[in-house]
């Protein structure tokens, strides 16, 4: 018996192979999407792990210099003659010619178990060879890397985090060219009893304790929730697709469910054999999605890893591996998906009197009388993200915001479509023409899935192109501001430094030292510099917020200027007090836009800065001329400055932007598939209606319009439906936009930008929209105008 | 004459060869006259009705309504002759889901350009339909349907009406009443009515009969 009814279950997918090729690929492109974004995750993930646990982050406290970068190697030599157990550690980049990488230094003889190459415990790899020959542990790829710079043996070893080098703290001094000194302490876990205490000994320095998770990891994770967030809404979308053709091959079921209960096949062994065959199909699909979401991953990853690299200094693998808890997940995601979307139609079957008319045309109708019902959803949600925009607050309510804009947008969307085409049917003046809406308005539940899809990704389009352009717009601006010196030089020592300052004397309009140390303010890891107050500082920056004459309270001594992620991050603003340093307390009197780093920055004068840190000098200097080309030649010819350690101002600009460009290649990417996926979605509802089609064509047909008219009106109908929801969906993507820029951005990244309106890119957008319906609408009109009249009459003959 | 059929043939393809419905029928029909058309199931009463409908193409022979050729058409031509010159109404699923009784009956008309409303609206009391105009297809009974499907043929004043078994979803009582009305209204239009029963009742009221059987008419 239920090899029969399988067989009998069967039979309706070997005739409507269109319908299983949509579920699959539905299933698989929803699977691949959400998985790939896992895939980059998960690889990013493991890369902070890897840096963390061998920066020993996670399991020992650490101590740093409380001012400044480094640490003197006396100190260290004096807290082990007290007792204590601690570990060097001198870590920098070392140049290489694809970028740079960064170089740990470590003493395997202090260090504590498990920071050590592992590779190092093997057995022709010993200790005197680590110590005396020089030899660096890194990555396979990083390791090529290092190669090319350093002429010491490397030896490969997977277990390294990417992007870095481990190496003996000898050789790294003398690869960093930094002898003597030490950027931070690792304390091992269990000390001597009875030692001075630390603040005695070290009062320089800080104690920083173990921390779970690393910073990279919390400072990196509103960028993966960004991305977290479109694979999710890809996925909507997939199941969107995969939800519309379970439910019409179960509809176009129905006469067999009933045939086969007549015939005596129990309900309940009815459903599981349906359950078991979409079980099949979601093992399928979900195969197919991993392997595409591998190589999306694949594709997008080397973008994701500048993007960290560029913003936050993470470094990420640059390839993708295949763990298990990935694909898994994968699988997992098809078999809930295909679960979500199948539910309904099951417990309909599972329901339904044995003999409820099998017609297929009543589920497109019944789909219609639940408007009402998502209509008052839709309210709910829309009213829902109206309150959160007004009340809430942080990244979690920025994300609910938009889950709760987007989900009630496209809910009402059916809606709005419904009311527009009846306006339209009533006054069509023509009998065509008022046909035409009147079955526009027919198909719209079962094209509703479809279009919902299409107004998710174009708003998303609108949304994120909003964001980007409104950015790189606020960025360009801010570069012009920032800066203002027409070249950037650098030198080596305080030496040269003031022999530099003396040589631009009267011959630069302004000199611009680059004062800045690496510190802490208001708990938070942060860049305090020191500003000689001059005319470029007073023309060129502009303040987000500020209170009197800054500059000359500046300059006093008197305040400081915080950037606006400072400000946002501690909760500081114009009035509020902020420490510099540990007993230098200033006032907050200026915030300015900063979209050049991540992290804080707090700006002195370049005088307070100096009784502050005595030890540092500028080794960069901004020089202000009116001629850039002769101060140049002047300083290669006269001062014998060497071409490499001049910038110019343009090449920075170039140089800043392409970061910034690449931040959002991914998200464009996305927003690219987004959009194939809505389209695919479009061609598959318009192909599986098509069947359904013919009943209420044909009629149309015999009473005289040609199979070419009709099908013309076909592709004139998914232009229709396309421009009306483009147009809807430009006020969605707007507010959008509007949440990103306004809410999302500023908890990721600590800033608010203006938003800029783009008329032109949205009407481009909309073209490609409608290019897409177009595409998918052409084939399915095509095979339309081509249906054989035997076709056509076979509604009038058959009982179907 | 309105209707001449010389010689027409049909066949259907199918896996072992074409399989021939109609071999060879001659037919014609004035304005004014009324045919029964029966045969046994499957003998291509429809296949011959849809071709003289201009809905499928024959193999060969001539089929002329006013003079004109309908096999030689173009796909234009046959919605155009579908528009003006013939009316048909199916055995099921004549109708337009999308459109209401009152659109449905005044579709074709509009579309051949003669929409008259109180034609329309006469149409509509002597079928029964007064009722109902507002309602959608999906609404209605299978009896109630085909007189839809009957008005809304008969508004637009084709000069032939080819009904398809009209009568086969309704009871005797309403059966005999829909055909009384349809063959006044085709009386009162002038037009010619060529009608496939099943049912002897019918074809005692047409004027002739003929019989489809291996592929001919008698
Ligand atoms: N599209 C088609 N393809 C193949 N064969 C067809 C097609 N349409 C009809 N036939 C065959 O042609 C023959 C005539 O069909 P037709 O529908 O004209 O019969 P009919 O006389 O109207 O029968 P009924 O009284 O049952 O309606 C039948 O044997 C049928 O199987
Ligand atoms: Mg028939």
């Amino acid at each position: 018996m239920t090899g029969a009814a399988l067989a009998a279950l069967w039979s309706h997918w070997a005739r409507n192979p269109l319908q299983l090729f949509t579920l699959i690929a539905g299933l698989a492109l929803a699977t691949a999407l959400w998985s790939g974004v896992q895939a980059i995750n998960a690889e990013a993930r493991a890369s902070y792990d890897a840096a963390a646990a061998t920066l020993g982050e996670g399991r020992f406290d650490q101590l740093l210099p409380r001012v400044g970068e480094t640490i003197p190697q006396e100190r260290y030599i004096a807290l082990r003659r007290a007792g204590w157990q601690v570990s060097p550690v001198l870590e920098g980049r070392l140049a290489t010619p694809d970028g740079s990488i960064r170089l740990l230094g470590l003493d395997p003889m202090t260090s504590p178990g498990g920071l050590s190459p592992v590779a190092l415990g093997g057995e022709d790899m010993d200790l005197v060879s680590f110590l005396s020959d020089g030899i660096i542990f890194a990555d396979a790829v990083t390791a090529a890397q290092i190669a090319s710079v350093v002429d010491l043996e490397v030896i490969v070893d997977p277990s390294v985090a990417p992007g870095l080098a481990l190496t003996d703290i000898g050789v790294a001094q003398r690869l960093l060219d930094r002898g003597g000194v030490l950027t931070r302490l690792i304390l091992a876990q269990v000390q001597p009893k009875g030692l001075v205490p630390l603040t005695e000994l070290a009062p320089d320095l800080m104690r920083r304790v173990a921390q779970e998770g690393s910073d990279l990891g919390r400072l990196t994770d509103s960028f993966h929730l960004n991305l977290t967030a479109f694979g999710f809404l890809s996925f909507a979308v997939g199941i969107f697709i995969v939800h519309g053709a379970i439910g019409l091959a179960f509809e176009q079921r129905r006469t067999m469910v009933r045939t086969l209960r007549a015939l005596g096949l129990p309900l309940r062994r009815l459903v599981w054999l349906m359950v078991a065959e979409l079980a099949v199909f979601a093992l399928l699909a979900g195969t197919l999605g991993v392997v595409l979401g591998y190589l999306i991953a694949a594709m997008l990853l080397p973008d994701v890893a500048a993007t960290l690299r560029g913003l936050y200094g993470a470094d990420v693998a640059g390839s993708i591996r295949l763990r298990p808890g990935w694909w898994l997940s994968g699988y997992a995601i098809a078999l809930g998906g295909t679960a979500m979307a199948a539910a309904g139609a099951l417990w309909q079957i599972a329901r339904m009197p044995l003999l409820a008319s099998a017609r297929p045309r009543a589920w497109v109708m019944a789909r219609g009388a639940g408007a009402a019902r998502s209509g008052a959803l839709a309210a709910g949600l829309l009213l829902g993200a109206g309150a959160l925009a007004l009340w809430g607050s942080g990244m979690v309510m920025g994300f609910a915001l938009l889950a709760c804009l987007l989900t009630g947008a496209a809910l009402a969307l059916p809606l709005l479509l419904r009311i527009v085409l009846g306006i339209c049917q009533a006054r069509a003046r023509g009998v065509v023409a008022h046909w035409f809406w009147a079955d526009t308005r027919q198909q719209l539940p079962g094209m509703s899935l479809a279009l919902m899809a299409l107004l998710l990704a174009i708003a998303a389009n609108i949304g994120v192109s909003t964001m980007v352009s409104s950015f790189r717009l606020t960025f360009v601006g801010f570069l012009d501001q920032r800066l203002a010196p027409e070249l950037f030089v650098g030198v080596e020592d305080a030496r040269e430094a003031a022999a530099l300052e003396a040589f631009l004397e009267g011959r630069a309009r302004e000199v611009l030292p680059v004062l800045s140390v690496e510190t802490r303010m208001a708990g938070l890891p942060a860049d305090l510099y020191g500003a000689r107050i001059g005319m470029t500082y007073r023309e060129n920056w502009r303040f987000l917020a500020s209170d009197g004459p800054v500059w000359d309270r500046v300059a006093a001594g008197e305040a400081v200027i915080v950037n606006e992620q400072l400000a946002r991050r501690s909760g500081l603003w114009v009035g509020g007090e902020l420490a510099v340093a540990p007993d230098v307390i200033l006032p907050v009197i200026g915030i300015v836009a900063d979209y050049g780093n991540p992290i804080g920055q707090a700006v002195i004068s370049e005088a307070l800065f100096q009784r502050l840190f005595p030890d540092i000098i500028a080794t960069r200097f901004g020089l202000r001329t009116d001629d850039a080309d002769r101060l140049r030649t002047a300083l290669t010819s006269e001062f014998g400055m060497s071409e490499a350690v001049m910038i110019d101002q343009k090449d920075i600009k170039a140089f800043s932007l392409e970061v910034f460009e690449r931040t959002f290649t991914v998200t464009g990417a996305l927003n690219v598939l987004t959009l194939a996926v809505a389209g695919f979605a479009i061609l598959m509802s318009l192909l599986t209606l098509a069947a359904i089609r013919l009943p209420q064509l044909a009629p149309v047909w015999a009473l005289g319009l040609t199979r070419a008219t009709l099908g013309r009106l076909e592709l004139l109908r998914a232009v229709v439906l396309a421009l009306l929801t483009a147009v809807l969906a430009l006020p969605l993507g707007l507010a959008l936009a509007w949440v990103l820029l306004t809410i999302v951005n500023v908890e990721a990244f600590g800033w608010r930008l203006p938003m800029y309106l783009f008329p032109l890119d949205y009407a481009r957008l909309g073209l490609f929209a409608l290019m897409a319906a177009v595409m998918a609408a052409l084939w399915p009109a095509r095979r339309l105008a081509r249906t054989a009249p035997g076709e056509l009459l076979k509604v009038f003959a058959n009982e179907r | 004459m309105l209707l001449e059929i010389e010689n027409l043939t049909k066949s259907y393809p199918s896996s072992d060869g074409p399989v021939p419905v109609l071999r060879g029928v001659d037919l014609s029909l004035d304005v004014g006259q009324t045919l029964a058309l029966t045969g046994e199931s499957g003998s291509g009463k429809s296949t011959l009705l849809h071709l003289v409908g201009g809905l499928d193409h024959a193999d060969s022979g001539s089929i002329r309504i006013a003079g004109q050729e309908v096999t030689t058409l173009d796909d234009q031509g046959r919605a155009a002759l579908r528009r003006h010159e013939v009316g048909v109404v199916f055995q099921q699923f004549n109708l337009i889901p999308s459109l209401d009784v009152a659109a449905n009956i005044a579709f074709q008309a509009r579309l051949s350009a003669q929409a008259d409303p109180t034609r329309i609206e006469d149409l509509a009391r002597a079928l029964g339909l007064t009722d109902h105009l507002r309602k959608y297809p999906e609404a209605l009974s299978g009896g109630q349907q085909q007189r839809v499907a009957i008005a809304r043929t008969l508004a637009a004043r084709p000069r032939l009406v080819l009904a398809d078994e009209p009568t086969g979803n309704l009871d005797e009582a309403t059966a005999g009443e829909v055909l009384t009305q349809m063959l006044d209204l085709v009386a009162e239009t002038g037009a010619a009515l060529m009608v496939v029963t099943h049912s002897a009742g019918v074809a005692a009221r047409m004027g002739r009969r003929v019989h489809l059987s291996g592929g001919h008419l008698a």
